[in-house]
């Protein structure tokens, strides 16, 4: 029963990466802090799994095949879901980019390479834990 | 007899890290002992920790002595750490020993005290508060005091240059946009923040506290690397330090309960110590 109810107060992530492997790092992190993940390789899969489900926060690639994350992020505003967090989390880690992601809606913007710690903290930031 | 899980060389390395600074070389930090004297064992070209004692024993100009302290010291620290803190600092604390009778009304300046600041990170954060709400106190300057026996660390704090781990741990990104422009690979915050801190290399156990009495002292996670002696000396020197009616801000899990007298729980701002009782300022002269 307390698991039950802990299962269902979990926070729900969505990782969107099209590496393979930034996305197992950042899903082992997540899950260490007691957060449900999701995975999507491109935006497109992104935006199709937002309409599918509710999410709390989105960790989002910048540059993807098929559609970026600046392109996701533009379009989520259009789909009728309640909006989640969107962190940007790219190796795009000049001004530019950062203020761009911000005027265009991004909470967060993690530099990477990543660290749990420094995902810890912005999603703190973003009030999602 | 040797203490128990101590080596002769680990021996030698914590009596050399109590009599410099008074810290304690404890159970939980003695696993990484060998990862933090790394980078020294390499810079001099060391094998062994064993090789290091010796050669701290036989160097009599303590230049390798120093590096090894320095390197023992946990540094770890982070911008706005602990956040709901930095709240109730600008919220409540900041215009409480700005309404309070006879403190830093003349000047209109609130003086604080980071009392081990390890590479800056607390004192920027509170510099960078005090700026964000400036428009709620237009009159007032801050002054900050920023102390730390790690010489290292305090040279990296004065030059105000983080690395992109750094600046990613509490620190949120438009501040980050506010405050810190980009210095090659690492991030350079904005001078104008830099001149409200007096960064010092100095030992919490010298005679006096830093010049000035403090509204507030800020002394987190230091505590709980001395033993109780020592936590009761280094207790009634920031008592010294702070006016009557000053803050103590203590790290979670640290308490003056059982310590002084000088210090009461503040019934107004939760986990932080007020200073009871007549000045003791001793200025230096």
């Amino acid at each position: 029963m307390q698991n039950g109810t802990r299962e269902a107060n979990m926070k729900n992530c969505l990782v969107v990466d099209d590496s393979k492997v930034i996305r197992k790092v950042a899903r082992h992190i997540l899950e260490s802090l007691n957060i449900r993940v999701s995975e999507a390789c491109d935006g497109r899969d992104a935006l199709n799994q937002c309409q599918n489900a509710e999410h709390d926060v989105v960790l989002l690639d910048w540059n993807m095949p098929v559609m970026s994350g600046m392109e996701f992020l533009q379009q989520l505003s259009s789909i009728n879901v309640a909006r989640p967090k969107v962190i940007f989390c790219t190796t795009e880690n000049g001004l530019g980019h950062i203020r761009a992601a911000l005027d265009a809606g991004a909470d967060e913007y993690v530099m990477k390479p990543f660290d749990r710690d420094i995902l810890e903290s912005k999603l703190q930031q973003v009030g999602v834990i | 007899m040797l203490e128990a899980g101590l080596t002769p060389a680990m021996r030698v390395l914590a009596d050399l890290l109590e009599s410099r600074t008074g810290q304690k070389l404890s159970e939980a930090r003695r696993w990484r002992i060998e990862t933090s004297l790394k980078p020294v064992l390499k810079a001099h070209r060391l094998s062994s920790l064993d090789s290091l004692a010796a050669a701290i024993i036989a160097d009599a100009g303590g230049a390798l002595a120093q590096a090894a302290v320095d390197a023992l010291l946990n540094n770890e620290t982070c911008f706005f750490r602990d956040a709901q803190l930095f709240r109730m600092v600008a919220d409540d604390l900041f215009p409480a020993l700005m309404a309070a009778d006879g403190r830093g009304r003349r000047e209109r300046t609130l003086h604080l005290w980071c009392a081990g600041c390890s590479t800056g990170q607390e004192a920027y954060s509170l510099a960078m508060l005090f700026r964000t709400h400036q428009d709620r106190w237009p009159d007032w300057r801050l002054r900050i005091t920023a102390t730390d026996i790690s010489a290292e660390a305090i040279g990296r704090a004065r030059q105000g240059l983080f690395s992109q781990n750094e600046v990613q741990r509490g620190l949120p990104i438009n501040e980050l946009l506010r405050w810190f422009e980009p210095s090659g690979d690492q991030w350079r915050i904005d001078p104008s923040l830099r001149e409200m801190i007096d960064f010092r290399a100095a030992n919490l156990f010298d005679e006096r506290p830093p010049a000035h009495p403090y509204a507030a002292v800020f002394c987190r996670n230091v505590l709980l690397y001395f033993s109780g002696e020592r936590k009761s000396r280094l207790l009634d020197i920031l008592s010294r330090a702070l006016d009557s009616g000053g803050y103590l801000l203590l790290g979670a899990g640290e308490t003056v309960i059982g310590q002084r007298s000088q210090f009461v729980a503040s019934h107004q701002f939760r986990g932080v110590y007020e200073r009871i009782g007549a000045p003791l300022f001793d200025p230096v002269i």
